[in-house]
């Protein structure tokens, strides 16, 4: 396939991309200043954050997918950009938490990372990413070979852990960590699927 | 001018009753030992507003920078119109408050359905600024206009058997947040009859000398200042007098999470987040000021215990939480 030295539409595609996935992060900021984000932006923010990072991670799920679908790789050639903007939308998540929430009162952030399963489910989320975030140089990969892959896979954990994280603190009976359930469920189940036929 | 309104501005001659004038002084002087107010207790400070009526500043009031109106009017839990914080006030034109009746049923002497302009026509209406503290940890500072729960409550004289008041909001209307199965509605809430009955517990009809806004709980709403502002129910239509422990409706949703007395309580955390500290919405709306607003403490009873302490104090409040 197309080397990435070559100036192809894929990279034009890739600029489109770049700059619809900044554009949330611009658009919270711009709605916090302007006041629109309401009198508690702190909770707007991390709301918002938080979203984007398992849209994020949804996203990134379905290149896979749509590679099968194509039958092309193109999809993959965004693996690295969209996981590094769910890496970027969960690691701005916790630091609003951390910083602004919780105004770095250490106390109180052990008592929830010990006593609460939705924040210890949120915690592990981002915990796997990093690991996967450092290692999605190109040099990184070369170097890894076939533990690359493996390694990678605990973005499927990873998005598990960010969706029970979720559904853990929603309060009442709302339906859209469920919706972020039934997608990723179907996400995960196309390569169960996949793996099963295969055998 | 609404015209419940007008009525409602027609000031009952009646003189106070004994009990209520003992009622009143105790609470002075209760609220003079506590230290809650800079206010002159006891004269009517009467205004023209746009509620239409005499509005008279008592004497609860409490330190610190009032929540701005707007700010109290568009970030708003009111889950029949709908779940997020600015949707109510989107939504508010959903609700039709006119013509309006309350149902009063249950163990009493005078039950039955009265229209709002009845409910309202005996009670001089005053202000008070009482704290609020949403159980998600957000705190408000709200001047509230309307009358004391206990002594609506008492017009219906409930029996003996009347050791827990119920509430309800309107159900009957479609809107747009009850297509959501979120709550099982109509949405309820309940006190014990001691807590219905202490002078602390209060009936709003206006805020901010404005006639209170839909999303904030038209025509009519509790305010109970000392427990987690979903306790304080609004757009009443029902007020039953029960026997038995009525159910509440995020009691029923999460009964581990939320308790039927809901007293703010720092030492009881909500099982997923730490009741100790709370953010106070009081500043202006918007900019990035607001980013770093630093929470506070929150103190037991929401700063009320001196006034209804004792009405747990032999309670394990672990366990009745």
């Amino acid at each position: 396939m197309g080397s990435s030295a070559r100036w192809t539409w894929v990279s034009w595609l890739k600029i489109v991309v770049f700059l619809l996935l900044c554009a949330p992060a611009v658009a919270m900021v711009v709605a916090v200043v302007s006041g629109r984000a309401g009198p508690n932006p702190i909770e707007f923010l991390t709301h918002e954050t938080g979203e984007m990072g398992l849209r994020m991670l949804m996203l990134g799920l379905m290149l896979t997918p749509m590679r099968w679908w194509f039958k092309s790789t193109v999809p993959i050639r965004f693996r690295r950009m969209i996981g590094l903007f769910a890496f970027f939308y969960v690691i701005m998540h916790f630091a609003i938490y951390t910083v602004l929430d919780q105004q770095l009162d250490i106390a109180s952030i052990t008592e929830d990372l010990f006593k609460r399963t939705y924040i210890i489910a949120g915690f592990v989320s981002l915990v796997l990413l990093v690991p996967l975030a450092i290692t999605s140089t190109k040099a990184m990969m070369r170097r890894l070979g076939k533990r690359w892959l493996s390694l990678h896979k605990l973005v499927y954990v990873a998005s598990i852990a960010a969706v029970l994280h979720y559904i853990w603190l929603a309060k009442g009976d709302q339906i859209e960590p469920l919706v972020y359930a039934a997608i990723l469920a179907v996400l995960l189940g196309m390569r169960l699927w996949r793996k099963f036929r295969r055998g | 001018m609404r015209d419940w309104m007008k009525m409602a501005g027609i000031r009952s001659s009646e003189i106070t009753d004994e009990t209520v004038f003992r009622q009143r002084r105790h609470l002075i002087q209760a609220a003079a030992a506590a230290g809650i107010t800079g206010a002159i207790a006891s004269e009517a400070h009467a205004k023209s507003n746009p509620l239409g009526m005499p509005v008279k500043k008592s004497d609860y009031t409490v330190d610190g920078e009032l929540t701005s109106e707007e700010t109290a009017t568009t970030y708003n839990n009111f889950y029949e119109l709908g779940t997020d914080k600015g949707d109510p006030v989107k939504n508010a034109k959903f609700l039709k408050t006119e013509p309006w009746s309350v149902t009063i049923d249950g163990e009493c002497d005078a039950p039955g359905t009265y229209t709002l302009e009845d409910i309202l026509k005996p009670h001089d209406i005053e202000e008070r600024v009482y704290r609020l503290r949403c159980v998600e940890a957000w705190s408000m500072v709200i001047p509230w206009n309307g009358f004391a729960l206990g002594d609506l409550l008492k017009r219906f004289k409930p029996n003996s058997n009347a050791k827990y008041v119920a509430f309800e909001t309107v159900s009957d209307q479609k809107l747009p947040g009850m297509r959501s199965r979120v709550l099982d509605w109509p949405y309820r809430e309940g006190l014990r009859i001691d807590e219905a009955m202490h002078p602390l517990a209060f009936m709003a009809i206006g805020m901010y000398g404005n006639v209170i806004p839909n999303q904030n709980g038209a025509p009519m709403r509790l305010v109970v200042p000392w427990k987690y502002g979903f306790k304080s129910i609004k757009s009443i239509v029902r007020i039953s007098f029960t026997d038995e422990l009525p159910a509440t409706s995020w009691n029923m949703s999460a009964p581990h999470e939320y308790g039927f007395f809901s007293n703010v309580n720092p030492e009881v955390s909500h099982p997923r987040w730490s009741q100790a500290k709370e953010r106070k919405l009081t500043g202006s709306a918007g900019g990035l000021s607001a980013l770093f607003a630093s929470k506070t403490e929150t103190f037991y009873l929401n700063g009320y215990a001196d006034e209804v302490g004792s009405l747990y104090a032999d309670m394990d409040l672990k366990k009745f939480f």
